[in-house]
């Protein structure tokens, strides 16, 4: 075993400032209460009604002052293309999707490749995150996520020096998602990737619930990642496996169009996509528009991780 | 059934099928059955249907070639001002609920990205072709009038253009109309030529 370089892990003074700024956002308050309502499942039975209880969340509001989506709202509009390209028929077609038992192979590049079950991730600490979700298609939602920072999961792997980039993949199963079998022209499954420095961010998230209850399937459970500061498409759903590589992996999207969605898929109001401006976006519950935020409004804590790269290059 | 009668009857059938995606709409909209984005919900019903109805409209000389039912050449028209009348809406919905009439924001989002671009070219083409439908326009038009009103086939081009450049690559219900569209097209090709040498015009 072998300690990781303190310079893969996350530089004192980055680690500070977004304490004070996780602080400020009110979502250091511990998980455990919340998840204690949720009952011993992490994984929803039945997908209709988990029990009856409400769904809750520790605050009202993001850090902003924007109040949270309903919970409605975030499970019932929907981009998993595995299911449908119809935003608002996916919860119906992935409605008793089996999530348990569940895998994820972590490996690649590491020095402990690891598979955790369902209960190898219960036991890590689950956090509220109020983040806000910002689609490349321009809307955008605030969702109470539960989840644990990526970092304590890679950091339990230990990955080499020569890990770069961490890859990670979807479930692939065409028989029970229909939308893989109606759209066979996408590299499925499902690709993304992130930086090693953005995946060990205080910011990326698995998240394995939300609003209070553990995610439903068209949410992407049982676990996901999110990445608050980059396009929704980026914080891959339902993953299986999640690899430390050394060259930058090739995500679906950047497959499907090179020119239009590039690996880093940062939100930014200045560089548009080729068909259409990224200057606003319509918050799912307003009318109207409200303008985009650089790096989705989490500059001050991810902007420093691309000091001096050309942002329209590296889009 | 007479003629004038079932002129009556076709023609009650045309506004009735054009409207019915409008009461639809309504329907939905008093008894909130349009999901988590109704302003994006409904600027898609009033595009597709845009979409449909311009498609409709430019079937019907094909289908009176192909089935000798002349009467369908008198749903063009009214086909035709539908259409223009749902792409009105979907514009007004876009310039004032979706962007709340800021017009500078409007200004950036039409004029700087080719998508929003073609719609509203596709927009202003149906705006000249249903100011000029009327009879007194045709007759000041004399035979121009026919030439304008082939931009229907332009409009068409371009609406179906501006609905794949909406969605993300892959997706394919534009290529739907795309489709329809080029059968049209060809459709016509042969029969234009042959008009063309029969008549000596053009």
């Amino acid at each position: 075993m072998r300690d990781i370089p303190s310079s893969e892990i996350t530089p004192e003074a980055v680690y500070l400032s977004r304490r004070a700024f996780l602080k400020s956002m009110g979502i250091l308050t511990a998980g455990a209460g919340v998840l204690a309502a949720c009952g011993p499942a992490l994984v929803p039975t039945s997908t209709s009604d988990p029990s009856g209880e409400q769904p809750s969340a520790g605050a009202t509001t993001d850090e902003l002052g924007d109040p949270l989506n309903t919970y409605d709202e975030i499970t019932h509009y929907n981009n998993y293309y595995e299911f449908s390209t119809d935003k608002q028929r996916v919860a119906e077609l992935a409605e008793g999707y089996p999530t348990s038992p569940w895998e994820i192979q972590v490996g690649g590049l590491v020095h402990n490749p690891k598979t955790y079950s369902l209960d190898d991730l219960r036991k890590f600490e689950i956090e509220e995150r109020i983040y806000r979700l910002r689609c490349v298609e321009a809307w955008s939602m605030v969702i109470p996520w539960l989840g644990f920072p990526l970092h304590k999961l890679l950091a339990e792997v230990e990955p080499k020096a020569e890990a770069k980039y961490v890859r990670f993949e979807s479930v692939y199963d065409p028989e029970r998602m229909p939308g893989i079998r109606q759209n066979p022209w996408y590299s499925w499954p499902y690709v993304e990737g992130l930086r090693l420095d953005e995946a060990m961010h205080e910011l990326t998230i698995l998240a394995t619930g939300l609003y209070g209850k553990d995610l439903l399937p068209q949410n992407g459970a049982p676990v996901r990642l999110v990445v608050p500061w980059k396009y929704g498409f980026k914080s891959i759903k339902s993953i299986v496996k999640i690899d430390l590589v050394a060259e930058m992996p090739t995500s679906l999207w950047m497959a499907a169009a090179p020119n239009e969605y590039g690996f880093y898929a940062n939100v930014n109001p200045e560089v548009d996509h080729p068909r259409w401006s990224q200057a606003t976006e319509r918050r799912i519950g307003e009318l109207g528009r409200r303008p985009t935020l650089m790096f989705n409004g989490y500059e001050a804590e991810v902007a420093h991780l691309y000091a001096g790269m050309d942002l329209r290059v590296n889009f | 059934m007479n003629h004038a009668q079932r002129n009556r009857l076709l023609s009650a059938a045309a506004h009735i099928g054009a409207l019915l995606p409008l009461a639809r709409m309504l329907f939905d909209l008093v008894t909130a059955r349009y999901g988590p984005d109704p302003i994006r919900e409904f600027t898609l019903r009033t595009g597709r249907t845009a979409i449909t109805l311009l498609l409709l409209s430019l079937a019907c000389t094909p289908a009176v070639r192909l089935s000798g039912f002349k009467p369908l050449l008198r749903l063009r028209r009214p086909l035709g001002l539908y259409s223009f009348f749902y792409a009105a809406v979907h514009f007004l919905i876009f310039v004032g609920v979706d962007y709340a009439f800021d017009f500078a924001l409007i200004r950036a989002a039409l004029l700087e990205k080719r998508y929003a671009l073609v719609g509203l070219t596709t927009f202003l083409v149906l705006a000249v072709l249903a100011v000029t439908s009327t009879r007194g326009w045709k007759r000041r038009l004399g035979k121009n009038w026919k030439r304008l009103h082939r931009l229907a086939y332009a409009a068409g081009v371009l609406a179906v253009v501006h609905f794949i450049w909406l969605v993300k690559p892959g997706v394919m219900r534009p290529w739907y109309y795309a489709a329809v569209l080029g059968g049209l097209l060809l459709a016509r090709f042969p029969f234009a030529k042959q008009r063309a040498r029969a008549s000596g015009d053009e």
